[in-house]
C-alpha cells in the first residue's frame, strides 16, 4: 500500500462526504480525483451532529444521511476500493458511529477494503490510547491526530509518537471551510511545528481552497487538504467533468 | 471518594471522559486543571453564597406540601427552586460559572438553551457581571418560546438562532460548541445541565448541589432527622437530579428516583425515555446513554416539556442507573400534564411541566404512610402557560 512519505512535497489530498452528492458518488469521485492528480484522499463518513464543521460540510452530511449513507453502506461500496483507487484513502468521521459499528469491526473492515487509516476529531488521545491502540494497531490502520495553533509542544510530541502516517495541522483554531489566513502568527505556529522535526510527515487542513493558500500551506508542510471548497464544487452539475479543472486550479 | 462520583481521570464507571475535537482541547483542558483550585477557594465560595442568598434568594424553602401528602399517603416535601430568580434551579449554576469565567478571565459569555431557561438565566448574570454574552437557541425554539428570547434580549444577551439539523437544543449546543471552537482564547462556554465534556458534568453537579446540602439542614429542623427514605426529581439532561441527589448518593438505603419523559409514551416513536430507548454512545463531548439509530445518529426526542426533550443524560446518571443505585422511570405527557395541574388545585403551587413529570410518579407508588419524601420542584409554571391553556382548555 502506498504511504505519505515524510520527503515528498507538494502533495494535495481532498476530502469530500461518502453519499454526497448521491449515494453511489463515492467511487467515481475517488477515481476521478486520482486520475486528475490528487496525492491522497479523506472520505467523510456522516454523522448528525459534526460539532467541528462549518456550515458546508454539516449539508453535505446532511444530504449523505438523508440519502441513506451508512457506515455499513460504505463498507460495502469500498469493497472496490483498491480495484479503482491506488493513492492513500482516509476514513474521517466522529467517534459514535464508529463506536456503534464496534471499534474493532470498524478497523477490520478497514483492513479488508484497504483504507490506510482514519481521522476521527472528538476521539482525544488519552481515550485513543487507553481504549482502542492496541485494536487500531492489529489491523494496521493509522489514527491521524490534529494539532492547533493552541496545541502544545509537549502534546504534539505526544501526538508524534502515537501517529504512524501524518499530522493533521490545522491552519486556525476554527471549524471547517474558515478561511486560511498566513498571518505571522499562523507562519510563527507553522515553523514552530516544523522546527520541532518530527518523525511524522505534516499535513495542512482547513481554508485551503486555491493555488495561493495551497502554496502557502505546502511551504511549511508536506502537504494540505482541500474539504470545503471541493464539496462546494459537487454541488454542481457535471462535477465529475469538473474534477480535472479544480485540481489543476490549486496544484497547478 | 465516593463510587458515584467523577474519578481523577472524569469517568463516571464506564461513563464521561472528554470526547471532544483538539481545536476545543486547550479550553476544556483549563477548566480541568483549574476548576477544582478555583471553587473550592474560600473567596469564591463566599462570593457564590453570598449572590446565593442575596441575588438568588437562597436558601429555598423546603417545603412541607400538607394536602399532596394527604392525597398520597406520605410525608411529601418540595424542595422550591422554582421560587429562585428567573423561576428555576438553573440559576444556581450559572452563577457559579459566571464567578469562574471572571476568575479564569474570560471576557465573552456563550451559552446553548432549549425552552430559554438557561438562556435567561446566563444572560442574567451576564447582565449582574457586565459580561458580553451570545446565547443559541434552535430556530424553532425561538418561534416558540418568544417571552424568554425577550427577556435575553433586554438583559442584553444576543440570540443567535440555530439553524442547523433539527433546529432544537442539540443543535443550539452543537452551534455553541462550534462558537467555542472558534473563540479559543477568550470565551467561556456555560453548558446548562450536567452533560459536555469533562469537568463540566462533576461542575455543574457541584453547583447544584447546594439544593441537596440545603435540603438535609432543612429537613433535620422540620424532622429531625436529615435523610429522607425517597428523593425524587425529574431528568433531561439531569442538573436539578444531580444536585437533588448530590448529599445523598452514599447513603444507600436512600431511595433516589429520576423521571425522565416519555412524551405520547415509550413505544409511541415520539418520547425522550433516554434510559429505556437509548444505547451507549459519545454526545457533547461525554460517553453515556443516548437516543441513536443503529448507525450511530443522533435522535430527535420528543415531550412536552421543552426542558426534558435531550436525547442524552449526562453521564453521572447514566452511571447512577446502570449501576442500579438510581431508580430510572418515565412519565408521559398526558401524566405530568395532570400532575402539573393536581398541585396547582391542592397547593396553589403551578409547576413548570418538568417538575410535573416527577410529581406524576407518585401516583405510580405505593406508601406505607410514614415514609419522608423529597421532591425537587425545579422550577415554576409561568413559562409553561400557554401550554397549560392549550391542554386544559382554561
Amino acid at each position: 500500500m502506498i504511504q505519505i512519505n515524510k520527503q515528498a512535497n507538494g502533495l494535495l489530498s481532498i476530502y469530500f462526504t461518502a453519499g454526497y452528492p448521491s449515494i453511489d458518488s463515492t467511487l467515481d469521485i475517488a477515481e476521478e480525483l486520482e486520475k486528475a492528480g490528487a496525492d491522497f484522499l479523506e472520505i467523510g463518513f456522516p454523522y448528525s451532529d459534526p460539532v467541528a464543521d462549518g456550515p458546508t460540510i454539516q449539508h453535505s452530511s446532511e444530504v449523505a444521511l438523508k440519502n441513506g449513507m451508512t457506515l455499513k453502506v460504505l463498507f460495502e461500496q469500498l469493497k472496490d476500493l483498491r480495484k479503482r483507487v491506488c493513492i492513500p484513502v482516509y476514513l474521517m468521521g466522529y467517534v459514535n458511529p464508529v463506536i456503534q459499528f464496534g471499534v474493532e469491526n470498524f478497523c477490520k473492515a478497514c483492513k479488508e477494503v484497504g483504507v490506510n487509516g482514519t481521522i476521527i476529531p472528538d476521539l482525544p488521545m488519552y481515550e485513543y490510547e487507553d481504549l482502542y491502540q492496541g485494536i487500531f494497531e492489529e489491523n494496521q490502520v493509522s489514527n491521524v491526530f490534529l494539532v492547533t495553533p493552541q496545541t502544545s509542544d509537549s502534546r504534539i510530541k505526544k501526538i508524534d509518537s502515537l501517529s504512524t502516517s501524518f499530522i493533521y495541522l490545522l491552519s486556525s483554531n476554527a471549524t471547517t471551510g474558515t478561511q486560511l489566513n498566513v498571518e505571522e502568527q499562523s507562519e510563527a505556529y507553522f515553523n514552530r511545528v516544523k522546527e520541532m522535526d518530527l518523525n511524522n510527515p505534516l499535513v495542512i487542513g482547513f481554508g485551503i481552497h486555491n493555488k495561493e493558500t495551497f502554496e502557502k500551506a505546502t511551504k511549511y508542510a508536506n502537504g494540505a487538504i482541500v474539504g470545503t471548497a471541493f464539496v462546494k464544487l459537487l454541488a454542481e452539475d457535471d462535477y465529475l467533468e469538473k474534477i480535472p479543472g479544480f485540481i489543476k486550479s490549486i496544484k497547478g | 471518594m465516593s463510587k458515584y462520583q467523577v474519578n481523577s481521570k472524569g469517568y463516571y464507571g464506564p461513563f464521561g471522559g472528554a470526547y471532544i475535537p483538539e481545536m476545543l482541547y486547550p479550553n476544556v483542558e483549563e477548566l480541568q486543571n483549574q476548576y477544582l483550585e478555583i471553587i473550592e477557594d474560600p473567596t469564591f465560595k463566599k462570593e457564590f453564597e453570598s449572590l446565593l442568598r442575596d441575588y438568588v434568594g437562597r436558601p429555598s424553602p423546603l417545603y412541607p406540601a400538607q394536602r399532596l401528602s394527604e392525597k398520597y399517603n406520605a410525608k411529601i416535601f418540595l424542595k422550591r427552586e422554582d421560587l429562585n430568580h428567573t423561576g428555576a434551579h438553573k440559576i444556581n449554576n450559572t452563577i457559579g460559572q459566571i464567578l469562574l469565567a471572571e476568575k479564569l478571565g474570560k471576557k465573552r459569555i456563550i451559552a446553548e438553551t432549549g425552552a430559554g431557561q438557561h438562556g435567561v438565566a446566563t444572560a442574567t448574570v451576564c447582565a449582574l457581571k457586565g459580561l458580553e454574552c451570545v446565547v443559541y437557541m434552535g430556530e424553532i425554539d425561538i418561534e416558540r418560546q418568544a417571552p424568554n428570547v425577550a427577556r435575553m434580549k433586554m438583559m442584553g444577551a444576543k440570540v443567535v438562532a440555530a439553524t442547523s439539523g433539527s433546529k432544537t437544543l442539540k443543535d443550539a449546543t452543537n452551534e455553541a460548541l462550534r462558537d467555542w471552537i472558534n473563540n479559543p482564547v477568550d470565551t467561556h462556554y456555560i453548558i446548562g445541565s450536567v452533560v459536555g465534556p469533562h469537568p463540566y458534568p462533576d461542575m455543574v453537579a457541584r453547583f447544584q448541589s447546594i439544593i441537596s446540602e440545603e435540603t438535609k439542614k432543612q429537613l433535620l429542623e422540620k424532622t429531625g432527622k436529615q435523610n429522607p427514605d425517597i428523593v425524587m426529581a425529574c431528568v433531561g439532561g439531569g442538573s436539578n437530579a444531580a444536585g437533588m441527589f448530590y448529599h445523598f448518593l452514599n447513603e444507600e438505603d436512600i431511595q433516589l428516583i429520576a423521571v425522565e419523559a416519555s412524551g405520547h409514551g415509550v413505544d409511541s416513536g415520539e418520547s425522550a425515555a433516554t434510559t429505556v430507548l437509548g444505547h451507549e454512545g459519545v454526545l457533547h463531548g461525554s460517553r453515556s446513554i443516548l437516543m441513536q439509530t443503529e448507525d450511530g445518529q443522533v435522535i430527535e426526542p420528543y415531550s412536552i416539556s421543552a426542558g426534558l426533550d435531550y436525547p442524552g443524560i449526562g453521564p453521572q446518571h447514566a452511571w447512577l442507573f446502570k449501576s442500579g443505585r438510581g431508580t430510572y422511570v418515565s412519565a408521559t405527557d398526558d401524566e405530568a400534564m395532570q400532575a402539573g395541574l393536581l398541585l396547582t388545585k391542592l397547593e396553589g403551587i403551578i409547576p413548570a411541566i418538568e417538575s410535573s413529570h416527577a410529581l406524576a410518579h407518585l401516583e405510580k407508588m405505593k406508601f406505607k404512610g410514614n415514609e419522608t419524601v423529597v421532591i425537587c420542584l425545579s422550577g415554576r409554571g409561568d413559562k409553561d402557560l400557554d401550554i397549560y391553556m392549550k391542554y386544559f382548555g382554561f
